[in-house]
């Protein structure tokens, strides 16, 4: 059967790597919004009617959106098993508390509005937005780590063993990166509300976003000299043959200051990804200000776009380095599931991707139009 | 090196965060074709009470949604959380279904669900049917792709073990998605969930004809869920019966436990009804059975014997010795990658590497294990047999219960004569928790009757763990008990509020129903985009 794969081994680890990002920041750009939007809840609406009108901006899609991120752990399960396993279980707090708030998130937009008692109603505010901060903050604090590199190790069979707990993960730089992750998407809300309501509600999302555009402009640039000058970052110092069995444990990685930023002087191109990311959040900044929702949306979603991909690239061939000792790292050359594996599900993806967004862009058009209380009472099923 | 109380926290969470999921899951698979047929009347008859009852059962099927997702996105992130041993040496074969899950079903079945309950005023009739019907194949692809991951746990096909990488891979996708485990599987458990949503309308609905609210309402829900009812309740019990065949053919022991068969009986075998297994004798304390009819069952012929667990586990030990030795071969390939001869070793005894790694909860040093090292890691491949034995009979008379139950129901209704006995409308009411109770029974059977493995034959629970400790499992058990609990609750609150609340009386997207009271938030409605 794997003399029937047209591409090797490289290719179909490289071209999972890019789907890989391509998920997470579809996830990053979908579900970002509805994250951002319910961390800016009760800033952007103060009466029920109007924080009616913000969950009923959401209400339509949020299920789809969540969704970016199931897939994605899927796709990280299915193309890198080994990252699956290592960050899930070695960031195994984190990841309860990311779980919480995405229990806590579906069923507050769908149970908020079946009750109408105001006690219940505010409580469920404050759910909302606590679960949208936190999954945004602890995302964000996530990858830093994965730039400081996580203390992991495996023994002679593969299983890993993680030596650290999760108030470790809270150093200033990782949480640099959370603030950056929370204010990318809280500027991608408010960009979406700016687009979808009017009035009082708009007027807020757009002062709250031009705030976090500034905020996303200076923190990613405060991460970017922090990540040049603050941090070590890891380089492969023995051949990894890219055709070569997904086996952690036979290379040799050393950590230098700065070295994160090797691929840009490698590959000049790179820098497209930051300037995406300084470009999107201050075409925001602008759009925000000259009240142009659609620019604003569109931009802010480059934003993230380039903000997500500058991780990346600047990680490139790691996926996951570890602290304890660099040369256990995942690369994208050593950590990936068989080739047979990446080819079908490269088919799968290949096939449906396209469809899904198909639907998607489908649905947000049957949805299109400002979010009124006239629009929420045609609708017995509005929350 | 292997914490067990960690081992038992994970398992016990995994448990139960499992079946709790899965109260939601048969609720969906059921109720989204039911409304699929409603609003499919709806739109050929024109009639405005089947759009009225699209959208009653539709508000019941969004309570219940949001908590299957929300209680969906922990199974798919648990696996890498606290089997991150599992996730490592199976990833290859496993973590393709469920991304397909995602990529196929998933994503369809969400996506839509957010035009099913919002786009009833944006979209023409047969679009937001189209929607619908979306929904409702969404969530039946979904759980196609779970059962065949979870088919290939209880039957792995189509993979290798490769000591380079140190897991199992794919060679041959076609026999993972087209395992007949999973096969049998899925249509066994989608009809699980079919009966659960016809029960579920059933009840409701007698509960309205009892309050007398609702007449024509409840009386046509009742026609639909009951010939739906009595279709999925054959299905189930049916193709349940080719699960089992499927089971004996793979899962010898799980059988065996099944029907608490402590010896091999002369073909064919006689089917124990009731019997107190004793785990300790390794025999039934007491028993009823009637001759033949587990060996005509089983093997469907009445000559083809069905191997006893005494049996079973003198077969386990010759697997056992044999995996020990495919784990020697290992460790002379890991020292030693290019040692041919422990590599063509390694090639011929793999199959049975699970089996070796059994021997690990006894002693540590595998290779050095002794013959009653053996016996222990053999008798340790049988299941709890009196769980296994009671949750399949609960679930088995359940399901001869549902095709009686449907079955009159369908006979009242084809005559026109629902609720005119009032102890039937009763019947129906207090019957609602009981395909709960057959599907959990079903679980247990499938997930607590594999044990001790994790993949049947490959890879045993305790080995497959991720190395937390008893603190981290201690907080997310807790977190977890405490959230799903008041969930529960609320749940359960929301949908008695709802299901009072009862049906519009009116179709409330008939024009006339936006007061001009209403005003928008800002006087000017803005261009729309």
């Amino acid at each position: 059967m794997s003399n029937l794969i047209p591409f090797d081994y490289e290719t179909l680890r490289l071209v999972w790597w890019l789907l890989l990002g391509i998920l997470l920041i579809g996830f990053a750009v979908m579900d970002g919004f509805d994250l951002g939007i319910g961390a800016l809840l009760p800033f952007v609406a103060k009466t029920d009617e109007e924080r009616r009108v913000v969950i009923n901006v959401v209400g339509p899609v949020w299920e789809g959106n969540q969704v970016w991120l199931i897939l994605g752990g899927g796709a990280i399960f299915a193309a890198f098993p080994m990252l699956y396993a290592v960050s899930f279980s070695g960031l195994y707090l984190a990841m309860m508390v990311i779980l919480v708030a995405l229990i806590l998130r579906p069923v507050g937009f769908k149970y908020r509005s079946k009750i109408g008692d105001p006690g219940w109603r505010s409580t469920w505010d404050i759910i909302l937005c606590i679960a949208g901060t936190v999954p945004a903050l602890i995302l964000g604090v996530a990858v830093g780590n994965v730039l400081l590199g996580l203390p992991f190790e495996f023994d002679d069979t593969l299983r890993t063993f993680y030596r650290g707990n999760f108030f470790q993960l809270l150093t200033p730089y990782a949480l640099l990166a959370g603030l950056v992750s929370l204010s990318m998407l809280i500027m991608h809300g408010a960009a979406l509300l700016t687009w979808k309501t009017e009035g009082v509600i708009a007027d807020r999302a757009r002062s709250y976003g031009r705030l976090a555009a500034l905020a996303t402009i200076v923190l990613f640039a405060v991460a970017g000299v922090w990540t040049a000058y603050g941090i070590g970052g890891h380089v492969l110092t023995s051949v990894v043959d890219p055709l070569g069995p997904s086996n952690p444990l036979g290379k040799t990685v050393a950590v230098e200051p700065g070295a994160w930023l090797a691929n840009y002087t490698a590959y000049p191109w790179m820098m497209i990804a930051p300037i995406l990311g300084f470009a999107g959040a201050l075409l925001a900044l602008v759009g925000f200000t000259a009240k142009r929702p659609a620019l604003t949306f569109i931009t802010s979603g480059v934003a993230i776009f380039g903000i997500i991909a500058t991780a990346g690239v600047s990680l490139f061939p790691f996926l996951l380095p570890s602290s304890l000792d660099p040369s256990n790292g995942l690369t994208v050359w050593d950590a990936s599931s068989s080739k047979l594996t990446l080819w079908v599900m490269l088919l799968s993806t290949a096939f449906f991707l396209p469809i899904i967004l198909i639907y998607t862009a489908f649905i947000y058009r049957v949805m299109r139009g400002k979010v009124t209380t006239v629009s929420m009472d045609k609708n017995p099923n509005a929350y | 090196m292997i914490d067990i109380d960690v081992v038992t926290l994970s398992r016990l969470q995994f448990a139960a965060t499992a079946m709790y999921h899965f109260l939601f899951v048969p609720l969906t698979l059921g109720l989204s074709f039911l409304m699929a047929i409603m609003e499919s009347v709806y739109v050929m008859t024109g009639r405005e009470v089947w759009r009225r009852m699209t959208l009653f059962w539709g508000t019941c099927f969004g309570i219940n949604f949001a908590m299957g997702v929300a209680t969906g996105v922990v199974m798919e992130f648990q696996f890498g959380m606290n089997w991150s041993y599992y996730s490592h040496y199976v990833g290859d074969i496993f973590g393709a279904p469920l991304a397909l899950e995602g990529l196929m079903a998933f994503f369809l079945e969400a996506s839509f669900i957010g035009l099913f309950f919002f786009g009833w005023d944006r979209m023409s009739k047969v679009g937001h049917l189209c929607v619908t019907w979306l929904v409702a194949f969404g969530a039946n692809f979904s759980a196609l792709w779970i059962l065949v991951a979870n088919g290939w746990m209880q039957h792995p096909v189509g993979a290798v073990f490769n000591p380079d990488t140190m897991r199992m891979e794919v060679t041959d996708f076609m026999a993972v998605v087209f395992n007949p485990v999973a096969q049998a599987k899925f249509v066994h458990t989608v009809s699980a969930g079919y009966v659960t949503g016809a029960m579920f309308v059933m009840a409701v609905s007698s509960w309205f004809l009892l309050k007398g609210r609702h007449q024509e309402f409840a009386k046509r829900s009742m026609a639909v869920a009951a010939s739906f009812g009595l279709a999925a309740a054959l299905s189930v019990v049916v193709l349940g019966d080719e699960s089992g065949y499927v089971t004996t053919e793979n899962q010898k022991m799980k059988i065996a436990a099944m029907e608490s068969m402590w010896h091999t009986e002369p073909a064919p075998a006689a089917l124990n009804i009731i019997a107190f297994p004793n785990m300790e004798k390794q025999e039934n304390t007491f028993a009823i059975s009637v001759p033949y009819l587990l060996g005509i069952i089983g093997t469907r012929s009445l000559t083809t014997e069905l191997p006893g667990i005494v049996n079973l586990v003198e077969t386990a030990k010759e697997r056992v010795r044999d995996g020990i030795e495919a784990y020697k071969a290992l460790q002379v390939v890991r020292a030693n990658p290019g040692d041919t001869a422990a590599r063509e070793i390694f090639s011929q005894k793999w199959p049975n590497l699970g089996y070796g790694l059994l021997v690990k909860q006894i002693r540590p040093d595998v290779e050095n294990a002794t013959e009653a090292d053996v016996a222990a890691a053999a008798a340790s491949t049988i299941p709890n047999v009196p769980v296994v034995f009671w949750s399949f009979r609960v679930m088995v008379g359940l399901g001869f219960y549902f095709i009686a139950f449907f079955a009159a129901a369908f006979w009242i209704a084809s005559r026109h004569k629902l609720g005119e006995q009032r102890w039937t409308l009763w019947v129906a009411l207090f019957s609602l928790p009981l395909p709960w109770l057959a599907i959990e029974c079903g679980w247990l059977l499938a997930e607590y009757g594999r044990q001790p493995w994790a993949i049947e034959g490959v890879l045993p629970t305790f080995y497959a763990a991720s190395g937390l400790t008893f603190t981290d499992l201690v907080i997310s058990l807790s977190i977890f008990l405490l959230i799903y609990s008041v969930l529960a609750v609320i749940e359960v609150i929301l949908m008695v509020k709802t299901i009072k609340k009862g049906p519009l009386e009116h179709d409330p997207l008939q024009p006339t129903i936006a007061g001009p009271d209403v005003l928008p938030i800002t006087a000017a409605a803005g261009p729309k985009l």
